[in-house]
Formats: structure tokens, C-alpha cells, sequence
């Protein structure tokens, strides 16, 4: 029986929470023992358990399932693969495994290399001076046949130019617009809200002027080829001789980057054709690497937001994480430290 | 409770739900702007000179004296 001064002092300590630090030691200890009672049991477990898994999946691939037993089976799961595929064909159906393609690089591009653009690292944002200039490029080299209606001046107000710069820019072209209140179209100089112009006024016009193949639009051409900006760097510079007993057809160009080899666009980006006016060196290459970047940043306009949100993201994350194994490990201490004792009392006989 | 400012805080932000509450809202404020600030610092150390903000101030002219009109 208890007395009132026994209750509060040994019994309320015993069934009293744990305070912060005996829960954060508790805890600890409770780890240790998922695998065993301290780290050398959990360490032998791991080893066994390692040492186990081996021994059986030898065991398994050497003398259950051996290469013998499964021929037979690989052999007949794949005949009836292809008499379903063919009986699925005769009806029409295609089905997603059809038949092994041989890749040939002739036929599909040559892979382009990977350059190492700094806008690849995660915490990189595109060089927005390589972006001006590369837009620079565009308009005195690329614009020549290649429109990109989706971009429009103010886009590259605060990302490549001023605001007063990207309105002179866009002055520079006459654009359609109306009607005025005698109901008739009229030109006007371009707005930031203008796009682009474009080269043609539509894509027979491309065509025509352009032995038939049409020049695409570069808006999200980034996004749009494999390779990406790696891809339009290397294309741009990669023409070159067609090997032995390749024949290009009058009018088209050879460049292994081009699925086929043969592309239709002749080489654009030489040494100096562009002059910069920040003083950068004009070589091909810079000229070729700038306007891959601002191609790039037209088809990835979010990108430094974009990362910068990443990574902030995962920054709290990672507290959070940190803070919930807490929270759960201080939660469960209690549990993990339990003792539960059974102790036979006796029994009065019947 | 051991020492003083443990106590203190615990009087302070939960002995009462109101404290409680203020105190998770001011507390999710100022972190937020602190975060935020020091992340946009690590970042704009990170790209030093890549930033349009970097190299804005060649090519604005006297005529654009509105600054705020062309951040991003």
C-alpha cells in the first residue's frame, strides 16, 4: 500500500516522461539495437547477412537455375513473343516490344560530345553576357532564315538587355497591325511586345526559298533536339568533307552531327562574321558557343530561377528530414527503452 | 526545465496556445526572410558576374533612370 509521500517522490519519478537529454540518450542506445545490441553485433549481422545472400545466389545460378535449364525457357518465352506480336500485327495492334533496331550513327547523327557549359552544374546560372552576345549572333547570322515567333523583345528585357536597348531593338522592323478606324491594316515599328520577325512569311515561302527543306524555328529548338545545346554547338561547327563514298546531293551539305548526314543548311559560323561589342574574341567557336547558349536560354527561360528554387527546396528538405528522424526517434524512445517484466506470483489452489 | 532561458522561453512561447501561435507565425516569417536571404547571397556569390544584374550596369544609359524597370 502506498503512502501519500511514497506516490509523489519514487513512483511519479518512475512514471514520469523522460526529460530531453534521457530521451536523446535513450534513443540512441534504441538505435544501436535495431541490428543487434551494439555496433560489433550490427556490424556481424550485416556480414552475415552479406555472406548469406552470396553463398545462396551462387548456389542459385550454379546449380538450380543454370544456363542449360534456362536456354530452353528464354528460347520458348521469346517464340511466343513473336507469334503474339505477329498475331497482334495481323489485327492491327502493334506491341511495344517489336524488334531489335541496329543503330547506326550514319543514319540517326553522330552523338555530339559533352561540353562543359557551366549552366550545367547545378548551382550555375546561364552567362547572361554569353546570352547577349549569342543573341547577337542569331540576329545577324541565324535570323537570316531561322524565325522564333514564341520569343518576343520584352523577353529579353532584364535577362540579356535593357529595357530602353530591347524597345530600339524591336523598332528596327516594321510590323503589321490594325485596323485603324478606317478598317485598313497598317505597319508600325515594333513593340517589346512583338515577337521576332520572321524571315518568311510562312513555311511554303521557307521552303521555296530554301531548296525545299525548312528552316526550323528556333524558339525551343534546345528543347527540341537530342543532344540539346550540345547538339547546335556541334552542328553548327561540325561540317566537314562527306568520308569516301558518302555522296551528298547537289544543293545539301555534309555534317555527321545531322541524322543522315545530309543537311540542307550550309555552314554560317565562321571566324569574325559577327563583331562584338564587348570586346570577346569572334573565333567560330566562341561565336558557335554563344548563340548555343542563348538558344538554350530560349527554350529554358526558367532555368536560373528554376535551380535556384532546387536548391532552396532541397535545403529545407534537408532540415526537415534531419528534424522528423528527431522527432520520431524522441517519440519511439519510450517504447525502445521499455522494459516489460513478467513475474509469476503465486497462485492460491483451488 | 535546467536553466534559466529554457525557462523563460517555455513561459514565453508555450505556456499559452496565443503565444504559441504568434510565435510559430513570427517565427515561419523571420525565418523565411533569413533563409532567403542568405541562400540568394550563396547563390549570387555563386554566379558572380554571370547574372544580368552583374552586367547591367554596362549597358544602362542615363536615359533609364527608372531602375526597377528592367529586374527581373
Amino acid at each position: 500500500m502506498f503512502t501519500r509521500a511514497a506516490y509523489t517522490t519514487a513512483t511519479r519519478a518512475a512514471f514520469r516522461a523522460p526529460t530531453f537529454a534521457q530521451a536523446r540518450n535513450a534513443s540512441t542506445q534504441a538505435a544501436n539495437g535495431a541490428f543487434g545490441a551494439d555496433r560489433k553485433a550490427a556490424a556481424a549481422w550485416f556480414a552475415k547477412a552479406a555472406a548469406g545472400s552470396a553463398i545462396l545466389g551462387y548456389g542459385i545460378s550454379n546449380y538450380v537455375v543454370t544456363d542449360d535449364r534456362l536456354a530452353p525457357v528464354t528460347k520458348a518465352v521469346a517464340e511466343s513473343m513473336t507469334a503474339l506480336q505477329k498475331k497482334a500485327a495481323e489485327y492491327g495492334i502493334e506491341m511495344p516490344f517489336t524488334v531489335a533496331h541496329a543503330f547506326s550513327t550514319a543514319d540517326h547523327g553522330l552523338h555530339p560530345p559533352h561540353y562543359p557549359w557551366d549552366h550545367f552544374k547545378p548551382w550555375k546560372t546561364y552567362d547572361h553576357a554569353s546570352i547577349r552576345r549569342g543573341f547577337q549572333v542569331y540576329k545577324e547570322v541565324c535570323s537570316a532564315c531561322h524565325s522564333m515567333e514564341y520569343i518576343h523583345y520584352r523577353n529579353l528585357v532584364g535577362v540579356s538587355h535593357t529595357e530602353s536597348e530591347a524597345k530600339e531593338l524591336a523598332a528596327e522592323y516594321e510590323y503589321e497591325d490594325g485596323p485603324n478606324d478606317k478598317g485598313e491594316m497598317f505597319m508600325r515599328p515594333g513593340k517589346l511586345t512583338d515577337p521576332m520577325p520572321s524571315p518568311y512569311p510562312n513555311e511554303e515561302a521557307a521552303r521555296a526559298a530554301n531548296g525545299g527543306a525548312y528552316p526550323p524555328d528556333l524558339s525551343c529548338i534546345a528543347r527540341a533536339r537530342h543532344g540539346e545545346e550540345d547538339y547546335i554547338f556541334a552542328l553548327l561547327l561540325g561540317y566537314c568533307d562527306p568520308p569516301a563514298g558518302v555522296n551528298v546531293r547537289e544543293g545539301l551539305h555534309y555534317n555527321p552531327y545531322f541524322p543522315g548526314g545530309a543537311i540542307a543548311m550550309a555552314r554560317a559560323i565562321y571566324d569574325e562574321v559577327v563583331e562584338y561589342e564587348d570586346g570577346t574574341p569572334n573565333n567560330a567557336s566562341q561565336l558557335a558557343k554563344d548563340v548555343s547558349t542563348f538558344l538554350s536560354w530560349a527554350s529554358y527561360p526558367e532555368h536560373d530561377e528554376r535551380k535556384k528554387m532546387g536548391l532552396k527546396t532541397l535545403a529545407i528538405s534537408a532540415m526537415l528530414l534531419g528534424l522528423s528522424v528527431w522527432w520520431k526517434r524522441f517519440k519511439w524512445s519510450y517504447i525502445k527503452t521499455r522494459k516489460i517484466v513478467y513475474k509469476p506470483g503465486k497462485f492460491d489452489e483451488v | 526545465m535546467a536553466s534559466a532561458l529554457a525557462r523563460t522561453t517555455y513561459n514565453v512561447f508555450f505556456r499559452r496556445s496565443s503565444n504559441y501561435l504568434v510565435g510559430i507565425f513570427a517565427g515561419a516569417f523571420a525565418f523565411e526572410i533569413a533563409f532567403d536571404s542568405a541562400a540568394d547571397r550563396l547563390w549570387d556569390m555563386a554566379n558572380k558576374g554571370r547574372q544580368w544584374k552583374d552586367i547591367r550596369s554596362k549597358y544602362i544609359q542615363a536615359a533609364d533612370s527608372e531602375p526597377a524597370d528592367d529586374e527581373e
